[in-house]
């Protein structure tokens, strides 16, 4: 592949920008967090300054329940949401190939929740959700039900914060399974047919099979943008009530910004990339075994 | 009725069913867009009510855009100054760099390094980087200010740039540029002429979705602005969080803000599909 003779000034200068963008604004800013987490900052006269804590921010972590919460709702989140999101689309994708013609507006259709602001679907899930005016409650007035404080309980709140989630990523997950069922070869389904296998059989022993990849991929990279989940608990739930709806994300923000507690909120964010990591590397091992 | 009619009218039904089973779904996706945009029109007391049938208003679009305390009009140029800026960088950058790396014969640990960096920032919650662009940009002096948010998104949404970028050279052949190196075309002529060009519709692709999520994006835009220099997203939930919300005026804003996405929905939603199933193929 590699043609291009370049001077090697030219070529150091195409890679210079985004090597300086990776050094100065990446590396630097992470490597400065991690020094931080080992840190406690506090004001002196407008300026910052750092004592060294040692290890106390990480094993502080260990004692706090808003972190905990924090990683067991998010998990519990990145589990039901991701897990709904990938059933649904794959049964909508299915639906849209089979029936073929017409599918082309659906799929635009489904688009739009992808592109909104994810505060924004926040603030309609908001008003839809409302007590007093909320469309939710008032469907549920005309059956003589409610009203229901969908966000204001403890019981419900997570379940409304992942509702939304499932109503706001469910489309990109059936975008990458259609594209993934539209490339499925025909034959295999074809002789599938003359053999006489029915449509349970087909689906069970020939599609989920073959699309086993795609969904594994869809479901990893939901599982990743869901385990991000910020901008609609901020405006939904505020992580309440109590510390029922708050997530990891959001934890991290109120200890390092709200707070103020850089080298606290620091020490959580690098546990936090760690978990990550370690998933990840897990999950994708595993898959690479299983495909081998 | 003979076998064959029976078998096309179970057909039919089978048909009807799926058809239906997508209707459900289309109306439970515009639901709450047709909710919030009829929400918008509303006086805060018809929407309290809950009238049904009520006499639309242009009063919060009125109040949101020129009232003498709303700062939405501030918010969305911002919006759009930083949207657009960091996505001419990212685009610029990112194609140069991509272009270099698959190209230009760099040695595997730099592709490597460059791949590594692209994943680690897939991973990382924004939040986390909030805070670790925060504390670099206050010690340079740029606390609060839309260079810093620029810099922040063209950070974020660099690594996307890159190897989208590069999926889409790869599938070009270089016989192109080979006869025009072979030619004695220059670097920069290279670029200009041949591929650039053909790369038309991966940059459009790219730099729409850049585009979006720069819009969109929220926790490094609350963590890096203030009053000023808020974005769209920012204001927004300033909103939600007023002691007594204007309900009406959320809606409406909240429906000037997904202009971007309608517009990129209505004129270039073929660049779209590509770009967001690209991402998650590779």
């Amino acid at each position: 592949m590699a043609t291009v003779k370049a001077s090697g000034p030219v070529r150091l200068m195409t890679v210079l920008p985004a090597l300086l963008f990776l050094v100065l604004l990446s590396a630097l800013p992470l490597a400065n967090l991690l020094a931080l987490s080992f840190a406690k900052v506090s004001w002196v006269e407008g300026q910052a300054q750092w004592d060294w804590v040692g290890l106390s921010n990480y094993t502080a972590l260990a004692e706090d329940a808003l972190f905990k919460a924090g990683i067991l709702n998010t998990l519990i989140l990145v589990v039901v949401a991701t897990t709904l999101q990938v059933g649904i689309g794959l049964a909508l994708a299915l639906i849209c190939s089979r029936l073929g013609r017409g599918a082309k507006a659906y799929r635009t259709l489904f688009l739009l929740p992808i592109l909104i602001p994810g505060i924004i679907i926040g603030a309609i899930w908001k008003l839809m959700y409302n007590t007093q005016f909320g469309i939710i409650n008032q469907t549920l007035g005309l059956v003589g039900l409610g009203p229901v404080d969908w966000l204001g309980s403890s019981s419900l709140a997570l379940g409304s914060v992942i509702a939304v989630d499932v109503w706001h990523w469910t489309p990109f997950s059936f975008l990458l399974l259609l594209a993934a069922v539209e490339a499925l070869p025909r034959d295999v389904f074809e002789a599938a047919q003359i053999d006489g296998a029915g449509a349970w059989r087909t689906f069970r022993r020939i599609t989920l099979p073959l699309l086993w990849p795609a969904i594994f991929t869809t479901f990893v990279f939901r599982a990743i943008i869901a385990f991000k989940v910020f901008d609609e608990v901020y405006l939904l739930t505020g992580g309440g009530p109590g510390t029922s709806t708050q997530v990891i994300s959001f934890t991290i923000y109120q200890r390092f910004f709200v707070q103020d507690s850089a080298g606290y909120g620091a020490a959580m964010s690098v546990v936090v990339m760690f978990l990550v990591a370690l998933v990840i590397g897990v999950a994708m091992t595993r898959q690479k075994a299983r495909t081998q | 009725m003979s076998v064959s009619a029976r078998r096309f009218t179970s057909r039919r039904a089978v048909t009807i069913i799926l058809h239906g089973a997508l209707i459900a779904a289309a109306v439970l996706t515009l639901a709450p867009f047709l909710w919030i945009a009829l929400a918008s029109l509303k006086t805060q007391i018809a929407l309290l009510m809950g009238t049904v049938t009520f006499k639309p208003v242009a009063m919060n679009y009125a109040e949101v855009l020129f009232g003498n305390t709303s700062t939405f009009s501030r918010n969305f140029l911002n919006s759009v100054i930083v949207a657009s800026v960091s996505t001419v960088i990212a685009l610029s950058v990112g194609f140069l760099a991509g272009y270099s790396l698959l190209r230009m014969r760099w040695p595997r640990a730099v592709v490597n390094l460059f791949l590594l960096w692209a994943v680690v920032f897939n991973l990382v919650p924004p939040v986390t980087l909030a805070g670790a662009w925060y504390e670099v940009f206050r010690h340079v002096g740029l606390t609060n200010s839309l260079t810093a948010l620029i810099l922040a998104h063209t950070t974020l949404h660099l690594p996307m740039a890159l190897w989208l970028l590069s999926s889409f050279l790869r599938e070009i052949p270089n016989e192109l540029e080979e006869a025009a190196v072979v030619d004695g075309a220059g670097f920069v002529r290279l670029m200009r002429r041949i591929v650039v060009p053909i790369m038309m519709p991966g940059l459009v692709s790219t730099g729409i979705l850049i585009f979006i999520f720069s819009w969109n994006e929220f926790p490094v835009a609350l963590a890096l602005t203030n009053n000023q220099s808020a974005t769209v997203p920012v204001g927004i939930a300033k909103f939600a969080q007023e002691n007594e919300i204007k309900y009406t005026q959320m809606a409406a804003a909240s429906v000037l803000s997904a202009i971007p996405a309608l517009l990129v929905l209505i004129f270039c939603q073929r660049f779209i599909v590509k770009g967001l199933t690209a991402g998650a193929v590779k």
